[in-house]
């Protein structure tokens, strides 16, 4: 079981990449061809609105989903995927290509972002852990619950919450 | 008086706050000695049930001693005694109280118009749990106003100490409702989803009331361990396949009976579904996450029945009910009918039947009690159940 801590410096700072991730996500997805054109990729505003959606549900992720560091993971894995792509719109035959080396330069600030709050996270996670604790001798119960299976069969149900006679699965042997 | 105060999600406070006083004949006025955080209290906390106000009271699960007591209380309370109070508050009066039906008295909730929009008929007032049940302030205080006093609490005698009676206001008896309502019979598999305090409760309910077996499922070591001790086979949904175990516990045919205490915060990320339900639940597309319900569903036993303890507040999605028609399931739900249960089980503790104090794992005072709730929500530091001591 993973634990992780709420509102610490990393949650905190993986909230705020998840803000982030959204804030660019719906930029990707609502000006793609803008985008396109920017960085001279103009056929690949369809991309560029799927990077989009990626941003959107990494962001949703990391601030809804308790926590961050799978999201993060996400995160960084898109950072690997954009600078891919980014990389191989930096060519001699992009008269953008100038735009483009803008963009992989911010691409690879917000990786150094999303790899040093991911390293945060799970160096909070091995500092916190500690062996879960044994509660085996926690019955709550006199003797061993085998022996106590049954012992208020006695109590009245109320009739309100009986099962009726044709639902239920006794005699022994019926299942 | 000191008590702990919802200021917004994730911000409780132990602040000063005005005494409580006696506002109606019925009244009685307790100082708390013992009180709990209840796992319903984390909705709050988490602001996913709506209803709440800044300056509110938190705590519905509490006891103490009886330090003012109303005119129209006297016969049946006196200053001094010692008194475990229910969470829902009941008149005995109406239709519903003279049938038993403690947590839909028609006549505690003093916000009935606001929870008439929201339930289309409101339903009993409780403590400390939003303005839609009456807007009380809660026991996680000092002292503690309770409305229609002469009914609305369990008389403790000497002997008993706070640990084995506090969760007679709530946990025991709700965990009690969830066996009893399945109606257990000794041929039946019970599967208990959640093995938090209720699920606790409701695991050495089903042992008690006889079932053949009783299975939990959970993902916190310490919590199935805990489950263990009190005679659940157990299951570790993150380890193995819920369905696939229950199966072959229960020779390819189902659990006859299905308990959720886990209600509508389930595991955020350990299913597609779950989620699906937090992603909708950020966007206020949802409020609550259903995954227990659909599971359930899915592996009962058709004809058999599902019982629900779990707290939800309001709207479930991709609920697949073609599934539980076609199977013929019988759902049984509701807050608990807490007095209904209490005068049995206070029986049961005092005969040594079961000590309902195995639970506490973590005993504070209420200046620590913002902290517990973190502690208590993120299930660090073997986190199971938090006493407070004001």
């Amino acid at each position: 079981m993973a634990y992780y801590r709420r509102n610490s410096s990393a949650d905190r700072m993986a909230r705020g990449l998840g803000w982030f991730s959204i804030g660019l996500g719906v930029a990707e997805l609502v000006a793609a061809r803008r985008l396109a054109r920017w960085m001279g990729m103009e056929d690949q505003a369809g991309l560029i609105r799927a990077y989009g959606a990626r941003e959107v549900a990494t962001g949703v992720g990391l601030l809804a989903m308790g926590d961050a560091r799978p999201w993060m993971w996400g995160r960084i894995a898109g950072d690997a995927l954009d600078i891919a792509t980014l990389a191989a719109a930096h060519h001699d035959g992009n008269p953008r290509r100038e735009n483009v080396a803008t963009a992989l330069g911010t691409v690879a600030a917000v990786t150094a972002l999303d790899v040093l709050c991911t390293a945060m996270l799970h160096r909070e996670e091995a500092a916190a852990w500690t062996p879960p604790p044994d509660y085996s001798d926690r019955s709550g119960l006199p003797r061993p619950p085998t022996a106590m299976r049954g012992a208020a069969k006695d109590a009245p149900i109320p009739a309100d919450m009986r099962t009726p006679d044709i639902l239920r699965f006794e005699p022994v042997g019926a299942n | 008086m000191k008590a702990l105060v919802w200021h917004g999600t994730a911000d409780i406070r132990y602040d000063t706050v005005p005494d409580p006083e006696i506002e109606q004949p019925r009244d009685a006025i307790v100082k708390v000695t013992s009180c709990a955080i209840c796992g319903s209290d984390l909705h709050l906390y988490d602001h996913v049930m709506p209803g709440m106000e800044k300056g509110d009271i938190m705590g519905h699960e509490f006891m103490g001693e009886v330090v003012d007591v109303g005119a129209e209380a006297k016969s049946a309370l006196k200053v001094g005694d010692r008194v475990v109070v229910p969470f829902t508050i009941w008149c005995g009066e109406c239709d519903q109280c003279r049938r038993g039906n403690y947590s839909v008295c028609e006549r505690s909730n003093r916000n009935k118009a606001m929870a008439d929009k929201l339930f289309g008929h409101a339903t009993a007032g409780l403590f400390g749990y939003t303005h839609l049940t009456g807007g009380y302030a809660g026991g996680q205080a000092e002292y503690v106003r309770v409305p229609f006093a002469d009914r609305t609490h369990v008389k403790i005698p000497d002997g008993l100490s706070d640990e084995q009676v506090l969760f007679l206001g709530d946990i025991f008896p709700t965990g009690w409702q969830a066996a009893a309502q399945c109606d257990i019979q000794p041929t039946d598999t019970v599967a208990i989803w959640g093995c938090g305090p209720v699920g606790q409760m409701t695991i050495r309910s089903a042992v008690l009331l006889g079932a053949k077996q009783v299975i939990a499922i959970d993902r916190v070591p310490e919590r199935l361990s805990m489950a263990k001790a009190g005679g659940a086979i157990t299951i570790n949904f993150e380890e193995e396949s819920v369905v696939e175990r229950l199966n072959e516990l229960t020779g390819g045919k189902g659990p006859e009976k299905c308990i959720d205490a886990v209600g509508m915060e389930a595991h955020a990320t350990a299913t597609l579904d779950s989620i699906y339900d937090r992603a909708k639940q950020a966007l206020m597309l949802e409020s609550d996450r259903a995954h227990v319900l659909r599971e359930m569903m899915y592996v009962c036993r058709p004809a058999g029945t599902l019982s629900i303890p779990g707290v939800y507040g309001g709207l479930i999605d991709k609920v697949p009910f073609g599934m539980s028609m076609n199977k013929g399931l019988t759902w049984r739900m509701g807050q608990t009918h807490v007095n209904r249960w209490t005068d049995g089980l206070l029986r049961r503790i005092q005969e040594g039947q079961i000590d309902p104090s195995f639970v506490i794992t973590h005993s504070v005072g209420l200046a620590e009690g913002p902290g517990m709730y973190e502690t208590f929500r993120d299930k660090r530091d073997g986190c199971i159940k938090v006493v407070l001591k004001p």
